[in-house]
């Protein structure tokens, strides 16, 4: 892949120029690392459309890969229309709400999309979906050769149905009340430490600094079950506290990323600050946090897409409040009780992602220079 | 001895007036202060760490059933009767061995996949690098409730689209998720959305080799692959240690995926019973609070054995260019 066609001028006699070469290499290489893309994230493109898709556009094995159909639905006033079929007179009755299938049809000379209402040998009647009242339109030909015309067809009901039976809004209250405020201990906290850590003399630091180091690969549940013990006894098992004060406690990864940051900002300038009598927080709040302010808004996006994502704790702690639960338990809970519908499940899927892909975006810088810290601080 | 008689002579100047001896006192107080803005976390890795590993090893060797609201009075010393239990228990033995199968699959594409991703998105003469990164780092942030729905649908026997996509190939799809042996491989697939910080790590190692490296390999006449294998492996192989390790130790405690995907009863047929799966179980849905302890320990023993031993292979494989402490 390093393919290394240089751009120097060398004096072979070359079948392509130089940069004709590179440009070779870098398109093949790009578009290799496009068509792996599109296959790693294939899902994403299964979800966005299985998402819009109903029920009948699902459960068809033939139908088309995007949310298409070809069913109209009548939405118009009940009518009785008369037509001659087989030089009788008959009529028919169309309801609001009846579905007729789309067809490609061709008349004088031109393609129309209609839907067809009476199915017939030698002579179909049809209504254009465009005007409907304009009445039937005959047509004649066999029905049965004809094209089903499909058409985007999206079903937006999906995500207002799930966010009404789910009760979205009041898991969003709960997952950014659990996000914001335990953002807000894991900001102190991790400053205040990685302070700490990164400008004082402290008895024992390289040791302190390995079990910090420690506490990132220790297995969770070999605290988990004490600490589910005191919680219950206590009387926060069924609240938000469990999943919020201990964040109020420093973290291994924000500590090192914060420390790497801090230990990077020259140290003349806040012991210049010392000398003109600040003390050591004010020092921290005047001199070191206005220059931290990127990494500080890294640590912020880490908390609050791992308390959005987080599914452990809330499982642990809030199975038995429904009142309570982030969107990640409900969502959970609802596609395992109440949904076997892939439409509704891959709706629900875009739900839960949409907040954390957006704030992933909007600050990717802070989050992809973010991941690299702490492996370096060890 | 030293150390004993300078301490005591400070400690002795200390008592004998504030005002002398600044330089120490200055270094005294620097110290206080450090200790105060790292108490945060000292309070917390007693109150969250040390305590409750003491305690979840006492309640080992107890019989423990906590109710709603109820606090430690079901507690029953029983020596050494979990320990006993859990070599006896068939529900450990399977699950253990799922757990270790499932390990020895996706821990080779687990380590491989983000190494093979940073070396195609470090390629020199790639266009559009950032766009691409940003794109690969993606799926690492998606909620792992909606990964596992998402994967639920793609990989559906009917209508899947990976099924459907080996349909147009004429190859019979296999039935994924509702098949006790492709219920792995199936994991492994979804597990390939989750390396995105490992991929940035590796990623970040590579930038940082410097270029007179590959000049010099160039030089020397090596192609891309000799190049790949003796410079930028070694160069990165900190970031591989450091990923391997916590892939090993987050498979160790692999549930979120199973719980979801398998339901609580593990389907299909229990083949996502994973270890940490039915450490939960115990403990949070028949609340044996203390043999679910004596579960936790055993695997804390056996992560800590494995982190070991791997940070003892690693002088034979883990290259560290000119570190300092």
């Amino acid at each position: 892949m390093t393919n290394q066609s240089s751009p120097s001028h060398e004096t072979r006699t070359p079948v392509l120029s130089g940069r004709m070469r590179f440009l070779l290499a870098a398109s093949s290489v790009t578009l290799f690392a496009f068509m792996l893309l599109s296959a790693y994230l294939s899902p994403f493109a299964y979800m966005i459309v299985t998402a819009f898709k109903n029920r009948a556009q699902i459960t068809d094995p033939k139908e088309p890969l995007l949310p298409l159909s070809a069913t109209y639905t009548y939405t118009g006033e009940e009518v009785t229309y008369e037509y001659v079929f087989a030089e009788k007179e008959q009529e028919v009755t169309i309801q609001p709400g009846d579905e007729f299938d789309y067809y490609e049809v061709e008349k004088d000379g031109e393609t129309r999309q209609w839907a067809l209402v009476v199915p017939r040998r030698g002579t179909s009647f049809f209504i254009n979906p465009e005007n409907p009242d304009a009445g039937l339109i005959e047509w004649e030909g066999e029905w049965r050769t004809l094209q089903p015309a499909y058409r985007l067809n999206l079903q937006l009901d999906n995500f207002s149905r799930a966010w009404a039976e789910i009760d979205f809004l009041q898991k969003i209250r709960n997952t950014l009340i659990i996000a914001i405020v335990g953002d807000i201990g894991t900001l102190v906290s991790c400053t205040l430490v990685a302070y700490g850590f990164s400008r004082f003399r402290i008895p024992g630091k390289n040791i302190l600094l390995i079990i910090l180091t420690g506490t990132i690969i220790l297995p969770g549940q070999v605290t988990l079950i004490p600490t589910y013990a005191l919680f219950s006894r206590i009387g926060w098992v069924g609240t938000f506290l469990p999943l919020i004060v201990p964040h109020f406690f420093a973290n291994a990864y924000n500590v090192f990323l914060l420390r790497q940051y801090f230990m990077s900002i020259p140290k003349d300038v806040d012991e210049a600050a010392m000398l003109d009598g600040a003390g050591p927080l004010r020092t921290l709040i005047s001199v070191i946090l206005p220059q931290a302010v990127p990494v500080l808004i890294a640590v912020v996006l880490f908390h609050f897409v791992f308390a959005w994502n987080d599914y452990f704790a809330p499982l642990v702690y809030l199975a038995s409040v429904p009142d309570l639960q982030p969107i990640s338990i409900a969502i959970q809970y609802y596609n395992q009780t109440y949904t076997f519908e892939p439409n509704m499940i891959q709706a629900t899927a875009i739900m839960g992602l949409v907040l954390p892909v957006t704030i992933f975006f909007l600050g990717q810088r802070a989050f992809m220079h973010g991941v690299v810290a702490p492996s370096v601080g060890k | 001895m030293a150390a004993i008689i300078e301490s005591i002579s400070k400690w002795r100047a200390r008592r004998a007036g504030r005002g002398r001896g600044k330089a120490s006192g200055l270094s005294r107080r620097e110290t206080r202060w450090g200790l105060l803005f790292i108490s945060p976390w000292i309070i917390g890795l007693l109150a969250f760490y040390l305590l409750p590993m003491g305690a979840s090893l006492f309640f080992s060797f107890t019989r423990f059933q906590l109710g709603a609201g109820s606090g430690t009075e079901g507690l029953q010393f029983i020596g050494f009767s979990n320990y006993i239990q859990l070599f006896r228990d068939p529900q450990v033995r399977k699950s253990l061995l799922i757990t270790l199968r499932f390990m020895i699959i996706a821990l080779p594409i687990g380590v491989l996949w983000p190494v093979l991703l940073a070396v195609m998105l470090n390629a020199k003469n790639l266009w559009i690098k950032q766009f691409l990164r940003t794109l690969y780092y993606l799926p690492f942030i998606v909620p792992v409730v909606s990964v596992a729905y998402i994967w639920r649908g793609f990989l559906n026997t009917q209508t899947g689209w990976l099924n459907r996509f080996l349909e147009l190939l004429s190859i019979p799809g296999p039935e994924w998720l509702n098949s006790t042996s492709w219920i792995y491989p199936a994991l492994v697939l979804v597990g390939l959305w989750g390396v995105g910080d490992a991929l940035i790590r590796t990623l970040a190692g590579l930038q940082n080799v410097p270029n007179e490296l590959y000049e010099a390999a160039r030089v020397d006449g090596a192609g891309w692959f000799r190049t790949f294998w003796s410079i930028s492996i070694p160069m990165v192989s900190p970031m591989i240690f450091y990923n391997t390790l916590l892939l090993v130790i987050g498979l160790f405690q692999y549930f979120t995926l199973a719980w979801i995907l398998g339901g609580p009863n593990s389907n299909p047929d229990e083949a996502t019973l994973f270890y940490n799966v039915y450490l939960y179980k115990q403990a949070f849905v028949y609340s044996n609070m203390g043999y679910g302890s004596t579960l936790a320990w055993v695997l804390f023993i056996l992560a800590l054995t494995v982190t070991i031993i791997m940070f003892g292979t690693q002088k034979y494989w883990v290259y560290y260019a000119a570190e300092e402490g």
